[in-house]
């Protein structure tokens, strides 16, 4: 089993608390699945969109949004799978599709020494 | 509310489950205050209450371990709000009621530290509550429920309801306590009032709620809320106007609630499922007998004595012989109940118990031993622990000072 990061990108924000809450419920149950599968490592965690930026070697601090709004991250999840096809094929139940947005599916870099 | 915070906070964390539910009822009351009671106030509760949740799950997230299965879900913001959503659905707080009710059952707790935990944490009775309900100091009480919260918070883990051997062989300490909580409202020993509605009330929801579970729908389980609901029925009966206690012969039947008469006749007729005979088959089976005289002298006094002969056999107490020597009375006469209550073994244990002396007295009485009669009462009298007890005592008291037909004052 290997580690992959799903990084969820862009996609609207619900507008009505009732919406937020059916979205939420969708969330809970991709994770849930994919947790009893046991694909899970962490379920990580959602982001704000808005934040600093901190870059250069002065440092300087700006607001964010960082990119165009369809490609801020907006959460992320750490999996396991078998490899990158699999882990790519799982992401495919992902809420976020329904909303216009995309899943950025990344291997954890295995670092050997 | 406690059951279902500390269904998500794990029983180790059984406090911080109750300062949630504190914080819920201080905002709750701020917000009252200033902008009056909402229409639900109990789903409003619900709500801060959840909303109170989140807020420590976020803030001890790092400090604290919560219930293990149940961690994975509340680390992540992902799923940390539908989680907790879904465990404050009506469904699941049922089950965490369950849960917390075999968990006080714990089988290193005594049987009265069981219903002192029960009503403090599944009941919402505050100490001085639970000191009322069973004379005792609130000192006494308090070092009572607090050392039960030590042992209960020491198992780490909630009662599994799903795992079914266990569940049947705690069952008997559940049921046993649930009658226990029933009679401390209805004879119970508080010092304010001789009937407490709200404790029986409570008893009667926990075993509604036991009565939902497949492994809990047992025939002892119906028999006990058959019980209930056939002494609930003459709850409204046993309190006159004026305040004072009613005996059972002398008390209104027409004020009996049919409706719960009813109820405990479905409920014994669905206990009567299986060989299993339980005390709480044969108690409900007086009460039912009871509350079908219309009139206390069509009382059928031949069967009560028979089925008191069984309950002796199957849980003697020395208040179950007492109880027997009185049926024995209506069906023989006053000397047959004297002569069997004279025969009760360990009677000492009945020493302090005001209908002990009571009967004896109205037994007497029946027999025109005016004197003897009266010492009796007087005996009662200094064993009452309530005004409502002593007042009805102290009426018996003077009804033997006069002319035998004052007997019925």
């Amino acid at each position: 089993m290997s580690e992959f990061l799903y990084l969820y990108r862009g996609g609207e924000r619900d507008s009505s608390p009732e919406q937020a809450q059916q979205t939420m419920q969708k969330w809970m149950k991709w994770l849930t699945d994919l947790g009893q599968k046991g694909h899970v490592k962490d379920q990580g965690q959602p982001l704000e969109r808005t934040g600093k930026l901190v870059q250069g070697s002065k440092k300087t601090v700006t607001d964010g949004p960082f990119a165009e709004a369809k490609d801020v991250v907006g959460g992320y999840t750490l999996i396991e799978a078998r490899d990158l096809d699999q882990a790519v094929d799982l992401s495919k139940g992902c809420p976020i599709f329904e909303f216009g947005g995309a899943v950025e599916v990344r291997p954890v870099m295995k670092l050997s020494m | 509310m406690v059951a279902v915070l500390t269904r998500i906070f794990g029983v180790q964390n059984l406090a911080l489950a109750e300062d949630v539910v504190q914080d819920a009822f201080c905002r709750a009351l701020e917000v009252w205050r200033m902008r009056g009671m909402p229409d639900n106030p109990a789903a409003w509760l619900m709500t801060t209450a959840k909303n109170c949740a989140l807020d420590a799950l976020r803030r001890e997230r790092t400090a604290r371990t919560f219930e293990p299965e149940l961690s994975r879900f509340l680390q992540s913001e992902w799923t940390l709000a539908p989680a907790v959503e879904e465990l404050f659905s009506p469904n699941a707080i049922k089950d965490d009621l369950l849960r917390m009710m075999f968990s006080c059952c714990h089988p290193r707790l005594k049987e009265e530290a069981q219903v002192a935990l029960m009503l403090n944490i599944l009941c919402g009775f505050s100490v001085d509550e639970v000191a009322g309900a069973f004379v005792s100091s609130h000192a006494a009480i308090e070092k009572r429920i607090a050392r039960s919260k030590k042992v209960l918070a020491s198992s780490k883990k909630l009662f599994d309801v799903g795992a079914a051997a266990e569940f049947s062989q705690r069952l008997p300490a559940v049921q046993r306590a649930l009658y226990l909580l029933f009679n401390e409202g209805y004879h119970g020993a508080s010092p304010e009032t001789a009937v407490r509605a709200d404790v029986c009330r409570e008893a009667m929801r926990l075993t509604a709620v036991l009565l939902e579970h497949i492994a809990g729908r047992t025939p002892s389980t119906y028999a006990l809320a058959a019980l209930m609901a056939l002494h609930a029925a003459r709850l409204p009966a046993r309190v006159d106007a004026a305040g004072n206690l009613q005996p059972l012969i002398d008390q209104d039947r027409s004020q009996w609630d049919a409706q719960l008469i009813a109820e405990g006749q479905r409920l014994l007729d669905l206990s009567a499922s299986g060989p299993e005979l339980s005390e709480y088959h044969v108690e409900a089976a007086i009460a039912w007998v009871h509350a079908t005289a219309h009139r206390a002298e069509e009382t059928n006094w031949a069967e009560i004595v028979k089925l008191y002969d069984m309950l002796i056999e199957i849980r003697p107490s020395p208040v179950v012989a007492l109880n027997r020597a009185i049926a024995l009375a209506q069906r023989d006469g006053a000397h047959r109940g004297l002569d069997e209550i004279r025969a009760i073994a360990g009677a000492e244990a009945l020493a302090k118990y005001p209908f002990y002396h009571a009967a004896l007295g109205e037994l007497e009485l029946r027999s025109g031993r005016q004197e003897t009669a009266r010492s009796h009462f007087e005996a009662a009298v200094g064993c009452a622990r309530n005004p409502m007890e002593r007042r009805f005592l102290q009426q018996r008291v003077h009804s033997c000072k006069g002319s035998p037909q004052s007997e019925s004052a």
